[in-house]
């Protein structure tokens, strides 16, 4: 029998259409290589029985006819999703036995399309970070190899999706949290343009720059993946009403003509190796597919980082106050309200999330907010400016997602906070301009590890991104398995 | 900008969180760092440039004035820490 | 002008008020749950009020539309272009931990509301108004070691009115409110009921000598809920700060609740680290952008304002400027006296409102809208003295068994006969009987005492159980005398 959890969406949809295979089967599968797959703490909770009976109904709804865009595929979602019933945490202790009761929109569209859910997925701790060791529910490992982080802060997703624990998986991107963990465990994610998936009971980090996007293993998949999540949404105002087109249409495989500009500041001096080798056959698989490769630049890039930092704890400082002890998260008593509060929150948070909520507290205080925070949403116009700008000449962008292949959990422990947070140089750019962008693995850093491109494009562009995406994935033929971990 | 003891003990109040003496040290260097880092944002010329609050383009949604939400006392309830006969229960505020 | 004498020189006040009105809306302002007051606790509450995670706030078109009105009401500039900010602190009964709010870009802008006091009449400056959401209740007498939260109110959608520092007496506030009040329930955007809170008052008061042009620091009094404990708590409070200057003191700039009970303002507790409210644009929400055309739609439709009303009530019903402005303080009273007014004498109208109508419903407490009396009975009553059916005594007490009863003011006079004589010969036949009955004052009369006339006329009333038209009464009788 086919090896059911190397099975790419789409092959996977092929067979049960053909009704070679059940749900059931799959998500039984799927179930015990998660199972196997615990000593990579991908999981926060898992729900086998409910994954069963939902691929019970599937299987029923198939025989009836009515057939989802991803009828019958196991995922799982990353523990921001509140899925009604099911705990959701936040990979936080303050959110440790919040149960919500209702769905988000985004999971939600996914139930409609038919999936299964196999669980929620490690984080970071609210999103806060690029490794997934921030987790109250400790940290999670890149299953190729046990020793480094899967990247974060959708590191769980991340290392579920490459382990073959789940089919496809949803992320959450604030300043790379889909792309970075994309490229450390060498799967592909999507950060659509701001606006395109509605934030609706997704456990907001910062509200200007969230946004949701789904995890696979191959860019056909994350195309319909995102079909299925995309779209209007009443319930958050700042979703687009604007139609979804159908992404796997856009995949043509010819990019002939296309204009791919690739930014100089995204080369400083003393870029890692590995990422510049690999960032170069990318240009080249593109070139040989018949892109035109043109030299552009983006003049702020140095700057989003900073201004990434100030503008999202800021926003977090806010969303995080909701936190208090009062109506659904743990609490610490105390002899008044205020300590009560403190007590809670110093109790409930950890030492990332603590640092940003101060920083956030910081750049908004009297004194402080023009200096800091005004400044920041300048800049940040400049950046956005930046890209409208080199939009006007070329089709899509290529550029590293990481500044390195994935770290050990070791040397990031050792490293200040300004160091880590460097390791978001390369995603946050797309992240502060609303613009979408995909990461994708391309090839191995000279000891094996994966390394993954990002092809950034207009707002509401992603057709664009998918198609060079395809051509690239193609062109770079990288097996996108890791040596599986068994228990 | 230097940040102090004094200033770390202000926006942890502000932000209701309390750290024990090691932790504020620590936290204190790290806000510190960050700032250096970010203060780099001053090289940059923002003269005339509107500050960027969101990048959706368009105007606020709304929603008719109907009512299609409430009734949920027993869900509000389903997580809350302290509560009795349907309010959330904090110690006694003094106004 | 209006001073209070101190030791040592005479004091001027300047006064400001934050009024937040409550909108009438069915839904709250980012929620689709009801915003009606009197719910059990905790009904009237989605996910998004109790600031639950990954909830966001939609704005209620309803909401923008009842700021537009209110802000056109204060003949204020409409923003066509606003936003939303976060105010930052943390408190019980506001759940997100920020309360949703319009610091950079309110949505309406300057204006002002006419004033008339016995200094005469003036314009008092509007400096903005925003929309906000209100929070949850506290509620602290339920145990003596706990508060309860109930977020019925969370989220209601609430205009805050700021005036400028342009009061200088307890009247002018008083007056500035009440105007204010008028406005809002002729508008229909607040029930203006400051009893249950749906219209609250934040009094800013400074006080200084008079002649000094500059602004002392001001002290915020906070909770005050009529319009009676405005102008109370700016009189103790300007008191007490000019007794704290006179004895040396200075004011320092604080928020100070007023206590009725007591007829004091004392300093709050926990409010000493929540002046730094770390205001930014909320990034869930996105800018209102009103159209010129949305703007004069709204106008078009607005419905007539208290002064404009006032103004009509003078120049087209002839109503004196004091009575007017009473008929017209309230909604309802001036849409009582419309409807009684259909068809009848104004002005005679108007006395029996403000007359035996007033009367009867302030001892008895109760607003003009649960009057036993009808608007069109009372408009009837008023038609059947104008067309002489009966007598205004006999309205009197025909006025007594509407209260009573409730009944249509014909049914009762047809009920009890009380209608007027207006048969001549049965005229004739009383008075003659009442001049046979006195022949003695009848010789006075016809000697030249002619101030016994009125005796007589008062006699042939009571003979006739008031019944005889009076003037009917006079003449026959000038004539028996003649």
């Amino acid at each position: 029998m086919t090896d059911l959890v190397n099975l790419k969406i789409t092959e996977a949809l092929d067979l049960l259409n053909k009704g070679e295979i059940s749900s059931e089967d799959l998500t039984r599968a799927h179930i015990e290589e998660m199972a196997k797959g615990r000593v990579l703490n991908a999981f926060i909770t898992e729900t086998p029985e409910l994954a069963l009976a939902q691929a019970k109904e599937s299987d029923e709804r198939r025989k009836s006819g009515k057939i989802g865009l991803l009828e019958g595929i196991p995922i799982a979602n990353k523990d921001l999703y509140c899925t009604k019933g099911i705990r959701t945490t936040a990979a936080s202790k303050i959110l440790s036995n919040f149960v919500p009761p209702y769905e988000s929109t985004v999971s939600q569209k996914l139930k409609d399309a038919g999936t299964v859910m196999l669980g929620k997925l490690n984080t970071d701790q609210f999103a806060m970070g690029g490794s997934t060791i921030t987790s109250y529910f400790g940290a999670t490992k890149n299953p190729w190899n046990l020793d480094l982080v899967p990247g974060g802060s959708s590191g769980g997703s991340a290392a579920a999706v490459a382990a073959g624990l789940c089919m496809g998986a949803t992320g959450s991107d604030t300043g790379g949290s889909i792309r970075q963990p994309a490229s450390f465990c060498g799967v592909t994610g999507i950060k659509p343009t701001y606006g395109r998936c509605s934030r609706y009971g997704i456990i907001a980090f910062a509200s200007s720059l969230d946004q949701a996007g789904p995890m696979t293993r191959s860019v056909k998949d994350c195309a319909l993946m995102l079909n299925a999540m995309a779209g209007y949404d009443a319930k958050d105002s700042t979703v687009a009403n604007v139609p979804v087109p159908d992404f796997t249409a856009a995949l043509t495989g010819d990019i002939r003509g296309k204009k791919i500009g690739i930014p100089k500041e995204y080369r400083p001096d003393g870029l890692n190796a590995d990422v510049a080798a690999i960032w170069d056959k990318g240009i080249q698989y593109l070139k040989d597919a018949g892109a035109e490769i043109v030299d552009i630049s983006l003049p702020h890039t140095k700057y989003a980082l900073p201004v990434y930092y100030i503008v999202a704890c800021a926003e977090a400082s806010s969303n995080l106050s909701r936190y208090d002890g009062v109506r659904y998260t743990t609490r610490v008593e105390g002899n008044s309200l205020d300590e009560l509060y403190e007590n809670t929150r110093t109790d409930g948070f950890g030492d990332e999330v603590v640092r940003r909520i101060l920083l956030g507290t910081f750049v908004l205080s009297a004194g402080f907010y023009d200096a800091y925070y005004t400044r920041a949403q300048r800049v940040r116009r400049l950046i956005y400016n930046d890209f409208i700008e080199a939009f006007k000449n070329v089709d899509a962008i290529l550029v590293p997602a990481a500044p390195t292949p994935a770290l050990t959990e070791k040397a990031l422990k050792e490293m200040r906070p300004v160091d880590v947070y460097l390791g978001d140089v390369f995603t946050t750019p797309a992240s502060l301009a609303g613009v979408p962008a995909i990461s994708l693995p391309v090839g191995l850093s000279q000891n094996g590890l994966p390394i993954g491109l990002q092809i950034i494009g207009k707002h509401f562009d992603e057709n664009t991104v998918f198609q060079v995406a395809e051509v690239l994935e193609a062109q770079a033929n990288f097996d996108q398995t890791p040596k599986r971990v068994k228990g | 900008m230097a940040l102090n003891q004094e200033t770390i003990k202000n926006l942890s109040s502000l932000s209701r969180l309390r750290l024990p003496a090691e932790r504020e040290a620590k936290i204190l260097g790290d806000l510190q760092s960050i700032l250096d880092w970010v203060e780099q944002l001053k090289e940059v010329n923002i003269d005339g440039v509107e500050p960027l609050v969101s990048v959706t383009e368009g105007t606020a949604p709304m929603r008719e004035d109907v009512v299609t939400d409430g009734g949920l006392q027993t869900e509000l309830m389903a997580n809350a820490p302290e509560q009795v006969q349907g309010f959330y229960v904090v110690p006694k505020v003094v106004e | 002008m209006y001073t209070i004498k101190g030791k040592t020189t005479d004091w001027e006040l300047v006064i400001g008020l934050e009024v937040h009105c409550q909108i009438l809306s069915n839904a709250k302002v980012f929620s689709g749950a009801s915003a009606a007051f009197g719910a059990e606790q905790n009904t009237h509450v989605s996910f998004i009020d109790a600031g639950f995670p990954g909830m966001l706030p939609v704005v209620n078109k309803y909401c923008i539309e009842q700021c537009v009105k209110t802000g056109m009401g204060l003949n204020a500039k409409i923003n066509k272009y606003s936003r939303f900010d976060r105010k930052n602190y943390f408190y019980a009964d506001l759940p997100q931990g920020y309360q949703i709010s319009q610091l950079y870009h309110p949505i309406v802008g300057e204006g002002f509301i006419e004033v008339t006091t016995a200094d005469g009449t003036r314009k008092i400056g509007v400096e903005r108004l925003h929309l906000e959401q209100d929070a949850g209740k506290s509620i602290h007498d339920m145990s003596p070691t706990k508060t309860f939260i109930d977020l019925n109110r969370s989220g209601v959608g609430l205009m805050e009115i700021v005036s400028k520092p342009d009061m200088h007496s307890p009247e002018e506030a008083g007056e500035y409110l009440r105007h204010l009040r008028a406005i809002v329930r002729a508008l229909g955007t607040c029930d203006g009921n400051m009893d249950e809170g749906s219209m609250r008052c934040d009094v800013n008061i400074s006080v200084r000598p008079v002649g000094e042009t500059t602004l002392r620091a001001r002290a915020e009094v906070k909770n005050v809920n009529s319009v009676r404990f405005v102008m109370h708590a700016i009189e103790v409070e300007a008191n007490r700060q000019i007794e704290v200057y006179e004895n040396g003191g200075t004011i320092k700039q604080e928020t100070r609740l007023y206590d009725s009970e007591n007829g004091e303002t004392r300093p709050m507790r926990n409010k000493e680290n929540a002046n730094d409210y770390r205001y930014f644009p909320d990034p869930d929400l996105l800018p209102v952008v009103l159209t010129d055309e949305y703007i004069e739609n709204i106008r078009k439709n607005l419905p007539e304002l208290p002064e404009a009303k006032k103004k009509r009530y003078v120049e087209q019903l002839g109503l004196t400027e004091y009575d007017a402005s009473i008929l017209t303080a309230d909604n309802e009273t001036a849409h009582y006296f419309e409807t009684a007014c259909q068809g009848q004498d104004a002005k005679k109208v108007a006395n029996w409102v403000m007359g035996d109508l007033f009367a009867y419903l302030n001892k008895e407490c109760l607003s003009i809208s649960k009057s036993p009396v009808t608007a069109v009975n009372l408009g009837a009553l008023v038609g059947l003295i104008a067309d002489n059916t009966i007598s205004g005594k006999i309205a009197k007490d025909v006025f007594q068994i509407m209260i009573e009863t409730g009944k249509a003011p014909a049914t009762i006079v047809e009920e009890q006969g009380l209608k007027q004589t207006t048969d001549t010969g049965a005229i004739e036949a009383i008075i003659d009987k009442v001049l046979a009955d006195n022949p003695d004052k009848v010789a006075e009369v016809k000697a030249g005492k002619d101030k016994l006339k009125g005796w007589f006329v008062g006699q042939i009333m009571k003979a006739s159980q008031g019944k005889v038209n009076p003037a009917m009464a006079n003449e026959l009788l000038n004539k028996k005398l003649q």
